[in-house]
């Protein structure tokens, strides 16, 4: 812990810096683009290959839609816990977060029936790249989320265990967490745009 | 005119008091033997981890290429002589005569490919001098965040610790080629190498990508926050722009080889088929159907051009900076060698198919390629006029840094003509897979690249060990290095327009290349004489860093940028008090007959034009 506190503590003071942001977010969304770059690649690899013959057409289960609901609601209260915090409000923030992080398990064991779901319609691996492709984003989408959810499950141990203070550098590590949720949220709702109008 | 001051008092005086050293923040970096030279915060040490990481790859992957090269020239010779090191690689005949298993070939040139471009010439060039310089030339106290740089060399660490294992393995490493096509690399059954050699080489480059966005995060983030005062963009030295360039394109194009190789994964590992079609192993059919290998190879090089200028573009700023200092010279066309580099990097992202022109891609769309491949000329010439514009009329300095940087030139101008050629998807009919294309990218990324490094350890040694190397060995190395790299790599441009094919084990099969035999046997020798010289490099850096000549100066080449304005034994932050405010840009040389104005140096009276 001590590495990563001092890293946020330490101070980059530097007096030609015009904007407010504070580097590590700024490092934090240049990671974030490197990101999206490697789903881009597989959307893009996705319909170079649905243009070529032999594409298995079936539909996208429906605990999918659900599940955005659901991952859009983490990010609704993962807002409302920041908010929260601002205001010093321990047991509002101490719910919150672990509302939070509940939906995000929620939407990994949601995403996993999915593909239970999408194996029983009869999309199974190995006959159709068509079907290996909904696999293989998802799958890495959930990976991402997996991430997250392990923050969130820190997040959620430090707001029971320590006093709620609105240090800076604790404000900093929320808003990072933060910023990376909303990120996979986003990510998802462009995939499952995607894959939904792409057939 | 007034006096110049000295760099220390015009800090002093000008300089920006951020309060570092009162909270000491240098000891948890330093403390100890381990936090200082093993998991080390500061970036200067994560430089030289780096650089010397990269050594130790570069020797093996040099090595690499002697031991095919030698059955390549002298097949009838025996290499019995290497079975102590190679062990069953070597069969040796009734008659004693030992020669490498083909298997082993390919692994070999497999894994001196992999090593060169990604250990050595991406991690190990833009890892050493992203991390050193970035901070000392734009007047930070260290990297954004120290931490992630830290973790940025220990995942490069790991996934070489991977990748030399599998040097190991019973069934050898990875054989496919370095760009690990389908199916090759996607059937653990295809050959030896795509089984567990293969699942290694992949965790190794995940890893490796890894490490890679970490260190690009961080360049990225620090050159855009952490400029001292007065270093606005135009002012930043030109190793700089490059090094953040370089870092940008790394994170758009890496990205996208990770996603390359997780559908690969998935078909190695589950069995899906996005790669694969139609494929008979033994004459059994296998499952797999509807892929397509064409896909891998698009979104390969969609990194793989771009990872050319990652692995030049440091080059390039480093030799800018090398060749304006050892001329005493402005670099000429500061804003034109920007606007080039951002001009190559915009191009390196829409040329990536003319790596395919042969692999059955619509000619149509090759044209296309075509065109935007031949416009990189452009902007490259314009970089090249200019290096020779800041020659033209320089006293020039010749160290063993500007004769490397000189000769990166040549290298550049000799390999980069021979680019317009190949761009020509018509004369690809005839060359493409011929040594004409090893000829052509060894000498103007492997050997230009390589030359732009070692001007930069040459030039910024006595920054990193407060020593210098050996002048007179660092001048035998050049001349060999330059003399050699020729005599390797000129040959093989004759090779290739004869149509001799790239990566064939022996030629015994075909007559009508017979008579390149002796041509052959004189590239090999070539090559050995000129991996001897590198090992007169590495002997003359490990004996400087503890017997070299001792800095005595802190700005020994009275050059203008920041990092010559901090002591000779560099503590952790950088700069023992102030933070330096930047004056003016990096290249006043010999202006209005001063011979140079640091950065530091505000306005003199008097002086002509600003910058």
């Amino acid at each position: 812990m001590s590495a990563i506190e001092s890293t946020l503590n330490h101070r980059i003071d530097t007096p030609s810096r015009r904007s407010k942001l504070h580097p590590l977010k700024f490092a934090l969304y240049v990671g974030l683009g490197s990101l999206v770059m490697m789903f881009i690649a597989l959307t893009s690899a996705y319909i170079v290959r649905r243009a070529s013959s032999n594409w298995l057409e079936f539909s996208i289960p429906t605990i999918f839609y659900v599940n955005t609901l659901v991952i859009v609601v983490s990010s609704l209260t993962l807002h409302a816990a920041y908010r929260a915090f601002k205001r010093e409000a321990t047991r509002a923030y101490q719910v919150l977060m672990s509302v939070t992080f509940l939906l995000g398990l929620a939407f990994l064991v949601l995403q996993y029936m999915g593909w239970e779901e999408l194996a029983a319609q009869g999309v199974p691996l190995k006959i159709n790249p068509a079907g290996d492709f909904v696999y293989a984003i998802s799958w890495l989408h959930a990976l991402h989320v997996v991430g997250g959810v392990a923050v969130l499950l820190v997040s959620v141990v430090f707001a029971y265990a320590i006093k709620l203070r609105k240090t800076p550098a604790r404000q900093l590590r929320l808003e990072l967490t933060m910023i990376y949720w909303h990120f996979v949220d986003v990510l998802w709702i462009y995939l499952i745009l995607f894959l939904s109008l792409q057939r | 005119m007034a006096p110049l001051k000295r760099e220390e008092a015009l800090i002093e005086e000008f300089g920006y008091d951020d309060h570092f050293h009162e909270h000491h923040h240098g000891d948890k970096y330093q403390s100890n033997f381990v936090s200082h030279y093993i998991f080390s915060q500061d970036h200067k040490m994560i430089a030289k981890q780096f650089l010397i990481t990269g050594m130790f790859w570069a020797i093996i992957g040099a090595a690499m290429s002697l031991i095919f090269r030698m059955q390549l020239g002298f097949p009838e010779e025996s290499l019995a002589w290497l079975k102590p090191v190679l062990g069953k690689w070597i069969t040796v005949n009734s008659e004693g005569i030992g020669t490498l298993q083909q298997d082993f070939y390919y692994a070999l040139v497999t894994m001196h490919g992999t090593i060169l471009v990604f250990f050595v010439l991406t991690a190990g060039l833009s890892g050493t001098f992203s991390n050193l310089l970035i901070p000392l030339m734009i007047g930070a106290r260290d990297m954004a965040s120290p931490l992630l740089n830290m973790l940025s060399y220990w995942f490069f660490f790991t996934s070489g610790m991977i990748m030399f294992a599998s040097l190991f393995l019973s069934t050898g490493p990875f054989a496919g080629g370095w760009v690990a096509y389908p199916p090759l690399s996607a059937l653990p059954q295809a050959m030896d190498g795509s089984g567990a050699g293969m699942t290694l080489w992949t965790i190794s480059l995940v890893l490796l990508v890894i490490s890679l966005l970490l260190g690009g995060i961080n360049y990225i983030t620090t050159v855009l926050n952490l400029r001292t005062k007065g270093m606005s963009m135009w002012r930043l030295p030109l190793p700089i722009w490059a090094f953040f360039v370089t870092a940008i394109l790394g994170l758009l194009s890496f990205p996208v080889l990770t996603s390359a190789f997780f559908l690969l994964m998935l078909d190695r590992g589950i069995g899906t088929s996005f790669y694969l079609s139609d494929i008979y192993i033994g004459g059994a059919a296998l499952d797999h159907v509807g892929g397509s290998p064409i896909l891998y190879q698009h979104l390969f090089w969609f990194l793989g051009h771009p990872e050319v200028y990652i692995i030049i573009l440091p080059a390039f700023g480093i030799v800018s900076e090398v060749l304006s200092v050892n001329a005493r010279k402005p670099i000429f066309g500061y804003q034109a060698m920007v606007f080039s580099i951002l001009a190559i990097a915009f191009l390196a992202f829409i040329v990536w198919a003319h790596h395919m022109f042969m692999s059955g891609i619509n000619p149509f769309i090759a044209n296309f390629f075509v065109i935007f491949t031949l416009i990189i000329a452009v902007p490259s010439a314009v970089k090249v006029f200019n290096w020779i514009a800041t020659l033209y009329g320089g006293n020039i300095r010749f160290n063993p840094a500007s004769l490397f940087a000189i000769g990166f030139v040549s290298m550049f101008i000799s390999g980069g003509l021979t680019g317009i050629w190949l761009g020509n998807s018509a004369l690809d009919i005839q060359l493409h897979d011929t040594y004409f294309v090893v000829a052509h990218f060894h000498i103007v990324m492997g050997v230009a690249a390589f030359f732009g490094m070692f001007a930069g350890i040459y030039h910024w040694f006595p920054k990193m060990y407060g020593r210098f190397m050996n002048d007179t060995l660092g001048k035998v190395h050049f001349w060999g290095t330059t003399i050699g790299a020729y005599c390797v790599f000129w040959p093989m441009h004759y090779l290739g327009m004869a149509g001799v094919p790239r990566r064939y084990y022996s030629f015994d099969s075909f007559q009508t290349f017979g008579h390149f035999d002796g041509m052959n046997k004189f590239i090999t020798i070539a090559a050995l004489l000129t991996f001897g010289f590198q090992l007169l490099f590495v002997i003359n850096y490990f004996y400087s860093i503890w017997r070299g000549r001792k800095m005595t100066t802190k700005n020994p080449y009275n050059a203008n940028t920041l990092e010559w304005t901090t002591p000779i034994e560099v503590g952790h932050g950088n700069w023992p008090g102030k933070l330096p405010t930047v004056q003016r840009w990096a290249y006043d040389y010999s202006k209005d007959g001063i011979d140079n104005i640091s950065q530091v140096q505000p306005t003199l009276e008097g002086e002509s034009v600003e910058h």
